[in-house]
């Protein structure tokens, strides 16, 4: 960063007169100090701020030439047209697991970054999130000789510390010049998956500091003046697992961007260069506008909604992100003090702008999803957040699985927001519960059948089950929080690409809901087992195995956990062969009945780390459910036996939680039977529910259990003071503090960990039978 | 005037008191936490969500654990409705998960000038239209109609 002035300024000393530096002194230093920056990176002074850019001078000029409302929605209309047609190239094109199935946005921005427009499908956090790397690109490559910005460029970028979604994704970033005047960009950016981390597929659970994370690329100009550079192609190429993979949709993107281009060029054309500017700065303008109003109606007050975190993806803790919302008239604050601090080697933590651009998804695909998808929408909403947290990770600590914080962002406000807009008589979406939140998918890398080097992941990932809205049942794996409208893909036209079999997918997993008057959507269970490869293995990067990732609303119940299955030292296609009958597979059969001989069946969370798959050894999960809503006693019987009598709930659910009485053989309800339970559970309920307050002095304690490792604030009355596990030798012990007096915070090893309580077990073993052993270092 | 803030709860402007929407049960000061004026428990999730997988082989089943996680449960003390189901660490106080501003409140639905119990709906769309009216003014108590679907 560089200070400027155009006023005196003192530099210290006891003659103040002595030391101001004159205009001109001050220019020569802020061009010493330019000329010799060691190094650009992530620019705290762009990195902290998500507010849109106030009216450079050339957008006054163009605005002040006036502005026609019609004529601007004409404009915006031929830009969706635009995007959403890239758009379509790219999902149509690209070589990206995640691109065929949506995971990707294209743009139009303003020229300081602000996305003005982003294609209707897609992700829309990009929108909260890419100001950043053209801001970097404007602040600093702008005017470096050795760089530059000319028509017909092309920046690349992937590191989330400059401002990404995560680290995998990868953008195409283009500035549209006149008169060699920036004013305006084109952008298009993939979920491209692989990116050299220390685990294939780009999103690392494994990874242990910033280094492991894979890619590093700050804004690069990999196309100059049209042409695609092929000495950084080739560095990027070499430092990922796919180079076919960074090629094709380099390659793609620039095409995507080039027909966003013709369409801006054609505008330009017929409206003029002033208009153009000024349409794009007015609609990102009227969007902020329309959301403070849209704030304005909603009540004032303050809701709260904590959660809580069970996994670093290597051990089980509890980690809080805690989230606090107040309303006053037209201002909106999101505070997030209370939340745990970061963890220095471990892969869950986020940047903040990651974490935002949750926000802004929730904001824009669920509170108010028929707003343009605009930076805009962000920008008046004021964000505390204190650095070093897990949700706003310093410079120095891993973020490879940066979605654990940053999907926590989007839950905070997708959740809160049925309390804020629930009173309000005019609503721009509907009531809903809280959506999955969790990436309950495989990730996979190694070898193919084709010979080729891959990593990347399953399309289940877009399976999320939705909340169930306050009048109808959530749907079942209807979409990924980050994007309305994707795809699960064709598993058979994956398998011709990779070596492995969904032995099952798509089969609904019994009691997987969150009950409730209206229940939520529920997920389905996969299977896989590969065949036919040198070389595989399995990753999966999710929490929520010991406490449920959403809980559920006004009264209705969240999803359940999520554990892995694994069946180690069998071939499944061997044994199939054998007997076709054992092709009855489900997690709770082959985990139950443990069907096959000599497995070695396995049960544990979802952080699995690149595990290496022999053929036909069985990794077994479930996609989540959305959370529930409205007291489970009011749920019509007749959706209760639907559901059991599809196997999707069990009796015991049916009868201990929704309270039905039926007749076993045709499902139908005795309806008094059904009043009489209904009624006896309320009264259950009154007799063991305890007043609030003798029922909180009998269950709050000062701190968290001894044995939880807890992260965060307790409680909500002092959010500033935090509670950590800190690591001094290899037992834990319990600090508290404010955030910044806290340690710094690393775990150990499990397997340190592991092979010490062996020892020690070991040590009183050889005790209790007079064993003399020297145990030599 | 009432305002249904919740499904089951209403903000009554004129005594400012939290109430219950099926049974009129009173839960406290309109300014302060409704959950003061409910009933708690501490449930088991392992009730809530039963394992899958069988819990006496495998550590990781289907079911939270429960030295991680609880769900307490706030009934209305009258009507014994579950208002809210809240997931939470064994000890951690619930969470106040609502204040409202109350004077805001009134000023708004007294500028708007109409009911609140006739205009507020779950959102758009034809299935979204719904009766948030008080169910505790209709006879027979809890004969309220199925919403939307």
């Amino acid at each position: 960063m560089t200070m400027t002035t155009s006023e005196f300024v003192p530099t210290g000393g006891n003659d103040e007169e002595s030391q101001l530096l004159t205009n001109q002194e001050q220019q020569w230093v802020d061009k010493f100090m330019d000329e010799t920056t060691l190094f650009l990176g992530p620019d705290p002074a762009i990195m902290r701020h998500h507010e849109i850019m106030p009216r450079s001078k050339y957008e006054e000029e163009c605005i002040a030439q006036g502005v026609d409302p019609l004529e601007i929605d004409r404009i915006r209309k031929r830009l969706a047209g635009a995007l959403d047609e890239a758009f379509e190239m790219c999902e149509s094109m690209g070589a990206a697991p995640g691109a065929k199935w949506a995971d990707l946005s294209c743009a139009v921005y303003t020229a300081e970054g602000d996305v003005t427009y982003l294609s209707n499908r897609g992700v829309i956090a990009f929108s909260a999130v890419l100001h950043h790397p053209i801001r970097y690109i404007m602040k600093n490559w702008k005017d470096e000789p050795t760089v530059g910005i000319n028509e017909g460029d092309g920046f690349f970028h992937n590191d989330s510390r400059f401002g990404m979604v995560h680290n995998t994704d990868q953008s195409m970033l283009v500035p549209v010049i006149r008169g060699g005047i920036i004013i305006a960009w084109v952008g298009a950016t993939i979920h491209e998956g692989e990116n050299g981390a220390c685990e294939p597929g780009g999103m690392p659970s494994g990874s242990e500091s910033p280094f492991d994370d894979g890619l590093r690329a700050s804004p690069i100009k990999i196309v100059e003046r049209g042409h695609l550079r092929r000495d950084l192609l080739t560095f990027l190429q070499h430092s990922t697992r796919d180079p076919k993979l960074m090629l094709a949709d380099i390659k793609v993107k620039m095409g995507a961007v080039r027909r966003i281009m013709d369409t801006v060029d054609r505008l330009i054309d017929e409206v003029g260069q002033e208009t153009f500017v000024a349409s794009l700065r007015v609609t990102v303008e009227d969007v902020e506008t329309e959301v403070r109003r849209r704030i304005g109606e909603l009540p004032d007050g303050t809701v709260t909604f904590n959660q809580f975190v069970d996994s670093t993806l290597k051990e089980n803790i509890l980690i809080k992100f805690a989230c606090k919302i107040t309303i006053k008239g037209e201002r909106m604050i999101v505070d997030l003090t209370g939340t745990g601090p970061e963890i220095l080697n471990r892969a869950i933590n986020s940047p903040l702008a990651s974490t935002k651009s949750f926000m802004a998804q929730a904001i824009l695909s669920y509170w108010w999803p028929d707003l343009p998808r605009s930076t805009g929408a962000l920008s008046p909403i004021e964000v505390i957040t204190e650095e070093h947290s897990w949700a706003d990770a310093g410079y120095d600590a891993p973020v490879g699985q940066s979605l654990q914080a940053s999907f926590r962002g989007f839950s905070a406000l997708q959740t809160a927001f049925a309390k804020m807009q629930f009173s309000s008589p005019q609503k721009y979406s509907n009531v809903v519960a809280p959506w999955f939140n969790q990436i309950n998918d495989f990730l996979w890398g190694g070898t193919t059948q084709n010979g080729e080097q891959v990593g990347n992941l399953c399309a289940d990932l877009n399976g999320m089950g939705g909340g169930a809205k306050a009048f109808r049942d959530g749907e079942d794996a209807v979409a990924p929080l980050f994007c309305a409208m994707a795809d699960i893909g064709e598993q058979e036209v994956m398998e011709e690409e990779v070596p492995f079999l969904q032995l099952v997918s798509k089969r609904l997993v019994r009691d997987n809901q969150g009950f409730g008057k209206f229940r939520g959507g529920m997920g389905y269970e996969m299977i896989v087992a590969s065949r036919g490869t040198p070389s595989w293995g399995f990753m999966t990067v999710t929490s929520g195995s010991k406490f449920s990732s959403v809980p559920g609303m006004f009264g209705g119940y969240g999803c359940p956990v999520y554990p892995l299955a694994i069946v180690k030292g069998i071939n499944i296609y061997d044994i199939i062969q054998k007997d076709p009958t054992q092709f009855d597979l489900s997690i709770e059969r082959v985990m139950n009945e443990q069907p096959f001989e000599g497995g070695d069946y396995q049960s544990a969370h979802m952080g699995l780390q690149f595990d290496v798959a022999k053929e036909g050894e069985l990794y077994m999960i479930a996609q989540g459910a959305g959370g529930g809503y409205g007291d489970v006693l009011e749920r019509d019987p007749e959706l209760v036996v639907t559901d059991l009598e599809l196997d999707r709930i069990s009796a015991q659910v049916a009868t201990n939680i929704y309270g039905i009485v039926w007749e076993p053989e045709t499902y139908v309800v005795h309806e008094q039977a059904t009043i009489e339970l209904r009624a006896q559970i309320r009264r259950d309920r009154i007799a063991r529910g305890k007043p609030y307050h003798e029922f909180v002095a009998e269950f709050v304690q000062e701190e968290p259990p001894k044995d939880l490792l807890y992260y965060g604030s307790w409680g909500q009355d002092n959010d500033e003071e935090l509670i950590a596990t800190h690591w001094g030798g290899l037992e834990p012990e319990r600090v508290t503090g404010k955030l910044g007096e806290l340690p710094l915070i690393m775990v150990p090893d499990r397997r340190v960990l592991k092979i010490a309580r062996l020892e020690e077990r070991v040590r009183e073993l050889e005790q209790k039978y007079g064993e003399t052993v020297v145990h030599k270092s | 005037m009432r305002v249904p803030m919740t499904e089951y709860l209403f903000i009554d402007l004129d005594t400012e008191r939290w109430i219950c929407r099926v049974c009129a049960h009173d839960f406290g000061d309109a300014r302060g936490n409704y959950k003061e004026g409910t009933l708690v428990y501490d449930r088991d999730p392992r009730e809530i969500h039963p394992p899958v997988i069988d819990p006496e082989k495998y550590e990781f089943t289907f079911s939270p654990d429960p030295a991680f996680c609880r769900i307490l449960e706030f009934y209305c003390p009258t009507c014994g409705t579950q208002i809210e189901a809240e997931y939470l660490p064994p000890g951690h106080p619930p969470t106040v998960d609502m204040l409202w501003d109350i004077d805001s409140l009134r000023e708004k639905w007294e500028a708007r000038g109409d009911n609140p119990e006739e205009v507020v709906n779950y959102g758009p769309g034809e299935n979204a239209v719904t009766d948030l009216s008080a169910r505790f003014d209709s006879v027979g108590g809890h004969t309220h109609g199925k919403a939307g679907h």
